[in-house]
C-alpha cells in the first residue's frame, strides 16, 4: 500500500495544459506538455515555466537559528547575508545526504529551508530531532508554499510583465519579497535548477495558479512554454546539478558527489565532519563522474560501467542531452578510475567508451 | 485520442503489422506507443536476414525517457530495416504508420496472423 497523490495547486492548470500527469515523489506532476526536448531547448532559448510546489518549506527561527543551521549543514549558514541565499548538504554522521538545500535568510534570526518532496517529512523530523537546547524553532511550511520556476535568457523579461518589483537589484542567489501579478507577499529568488538564467518564486499557495496564468498570458509572446519534470531533469543534467537519490543520496556523500565546496572544514563541528574528512584527506571509495557518449543509445540508471572487463561502477543518471544531441549522464565509479580514459559502459550487451567531462555542458 | 488505422492488424504491446498480399508484412509501433514513449531519439534495428518467432525481441526504440523492446508479432524473417531512422528517430513521434515503419518481413506462419488484434481489439486495451 502507499500512501494517496497529493497534487499541487496548480494541478487543474496542468490537466488544461495538456500536461501529461506522473507520479514522483508522492505528487501527480506533469511530466512533460508538448515534448521533453521542445520544452528543454525554449528553457535554453526564451523561456520555460515550471511548477516545483511539490518542493518542500521549512522555516527556522529563533536567537540560535544560524548556530543550530551550523551544526547540521555542511556550509556555512552564519555568514549568509540577510536577503541573500546558499546553497548546502545536510549529513549524517558517516557523511551521507540526508537531503541538499537551498537556505534564505529572511532575517537575522529566520530562515527559509527548501527541502526535496521525497525527503521534505524526514528533513523536517532531522531538524527537530537535533535542536537539542538550542533557541530555535523549526515549522513546517510545506503546505503553505507553492513555487514555480521561470526560467531561460528570456524569464527576467517576461517576469517584470507581471510583477512591480524590480528585478536588476536581485544578485545570483539574492532574493526580495515583492508583489507579483497582484499577490503579495511572493519571495522572488534569482536561483534554479537549469543552468539557465531566471528565477524562482515562492508562492502563497492558494495564489499560485493566478501568477502562473498571469506569467503564461504574459510570456507567450516572449516564447514562454510551460514545462515539465522530463525537461526539469534533462536540463539539470546538462548543468551537472546533482539530483537526490542519484548523485546524492544516503550512501553517497557531497566528497563523493564533487560537492566539497558546500563543505567547510573550516567550521568547528558539524554532523558528518569527521567522516567527510576523512574522504576529503584519503580520497573517497568512489566518486561521480560527468560523461557524454558518441552514441544513439542512452547509458540508464543502473547501467554498469566497466574498466577493461571489470565492472568499476554504475550509472546514476542519465539522458539525452538536446544541447549536444548525444547522451550524457553520471555515474559512481570505484576510485582509481575516476578519471581512466578507457571506462565503457555495458547497454544491452554493448560496450559504449565514456567521455568524461571536466566541465557542465552549459555553463 | 489515439490514431487506430481500420486496416492494420495489432498486439497488445503496442505494434502494427500490415499484411501485403505477396506474403510479407510490414512492422511499426502505434500512435499510443509514440505518445507514451515520448520523443524518440534512436531504434535499433535488426540485420536483413535475421529470424524472429512470434514475441521475440526484434529491436529496441529509445526515447528521452526510456528504452523499451520492440516485440516481433509474429515468426517472421527480416527483408528490410528502415534505415531513414538512423537520421530521423523522430519519424516516429509524427508518422508512426507512414516513414517511421520499423521493418519488412517475410511471414513464416500466417496461421499465426489470426491471433493478432484487429484495430477494434487493440483500440480497447486502451
Amino acid at each position: 500500500m502507499s500512501d494517496p497523490l497529493s497534487r499541487t495547486p496548480l494541478f487543474v492548470l496542468h490537466v488544461e495544459l495538456g500536461g501529461r500527469i506522473v507520479p514522483f515523489a508522492g505528487w501527480e506532476m506533469p511530466v512533460q506538455y508538448t515534448g521533453i526536448i521542445e520544452e528543454h531547448m525554449a528553457v535554453r532559448k526564451t523561456a520555460g515555466l515550471f511548477d516545483v510546489s511539490h518542493m518542500g518549506e521549512a522555516r527556522v527561527r529563533g536567537r540560535d537559528a544560524a548556530k543550530f543551521l551550523d551544526g547540521i549543514m555542511t556550509n556555512e549558514m552564519a555568514t549568509i547575508k540577510v536577503g541573500m541565499a546558499r546553497y548546502t548538504v545536510m549529513c549524517q554522521p558517516d557523511g551521507g545526504c540526508v537531503d541538499d538545500l537551498i537556505v534564505y535568510r529572511l532575517a537575522e534570526e529566520e530562515f527559509l529551508i527548501c527541502l526535496n518532496a521525497s525527503n521534505a517529512s524526514k528533513d523536517i523530523a532531522w531538524m527537530r530531532a537535533h535542536m537539542g537546547s538550542y533557541q530555535v524553532e523549526v515549522l513546517d511550511e510545506c503546505a503553505a508554499w507553492a513555487q514555480l520556476a521561470l526560467q531561460g535568457p528570456c524569464a527576467e523579461q517576461i517576469l517584470a510583465l507581471v510583477t512591480s518589483t524590480p528585478l536588476a537589484p536581485i544578485k545570483r542567489f539574492g532574493f526580495v519579497f515583492g508583489e507579483v501579478a497582484g499577490v503579495a507577499g511572493c519571495l522572488i529568488s534569482r536561483t534554479g535548477y537549469t543552468g539557465s538564467p531566471g528565477f524562482e518564486l515562492y508562492l502563497p499557495a492558494a495564489s499560485a495558479e493566478k501568477v502562473a496564468r498571469a506569467i503564461l498570458a504574459a510570456g507567450q509572446p516572449h516564447g514562454l512554454v510551460p514545462a515539465g519534470l522530463g525537461a526539469r531533469d534533462s536540463l539539470r543534467l546538462e548543468a551537472n546539478y546533482p539530483l537526490y537519490g542519484h548523485e546524492i543520496s544516503e550512501r553517497i556523500s557531497p566528497i563523493q558527489a564533487g560537492l566539497g565546496w558546500t563543505v567547510k572544514f573550516a567550521k568547528p563541528a558539524f554532523i558528518g565532519r569527521e567522516a567527510l574528512h576523512r574522504q576529503a584527506q584519503g580520497g573517497p571509495s568512489s566518486s561521480v563522474v560527468l560523461f557524454s557518449l558518441d552514441d544513439r543509445r542512452i547509458a540508464r540508471q543502473g547501467a554498469v560501467i566497466f574498466s577493461g572487463e571489470t565492472p568499476v561502477g554504475e550509472v546514476l543518471s542519465g539522458t539525452q542531452s538536446p544541447i549536444l544531441g548525444k547522451p550524457i549522464g553520471t555515474a559512481l565509479v570505484a576510485a582509481g578510475h575516476a578519471s581512466s580514459a578507457s571506462l565503457t559502459v555495458d547497454i544491452r550487451g554493448n560496450r559504449i567508451p565514456l567521455h568524461l567531462a571536466t566541465e557542465p555542458f552549459v555553463k | 485520442m489515439s490514431n487506430v488505422p481500420a486496416e492494420l492488424h495489432y498486439t497488445k504491446d503496442h505494434e502494427w503489422i500490415k499484411v501485403v498480399a505477396d506474403g510479407t508484412a510490414v512492422i511499426g509501433i502505434t500512435d499510443h506507443a509514440q505518445a507514451a514513449l515520448g520523443d524518440v531519439t534512436f531504434v535499433d534495428l535488426p540485420k536483413v536476414g535475421a529470424l524472429f518467432n512470434h514475441g521475440d525481441v526484434f529491436g529496441t526504440v529509445e526515447s528521452v525517457k526510456a528504452a523499451s523492446d520492440l516485440y516481433s508479432p509474429i515468426s517472421c524473417e527480416v527483408l528490410e530495416a528502415n534505415s531513414g531512422l538512423n537520421n530521423s528517430p523522430d519519424l516516429v513521434n509524427r508518422e508512426p504508420y507512414g516513414g517511421a515503419w520499423m521493418i519488412k518481413v517475410k511471414v513464416k506462419n500466417p496461421a499465426e496472423l489470426a491471433s493478432l488484434l484487429d484495430a477494434a481489439g487493440y483500440a480497447a486495451t486502451l
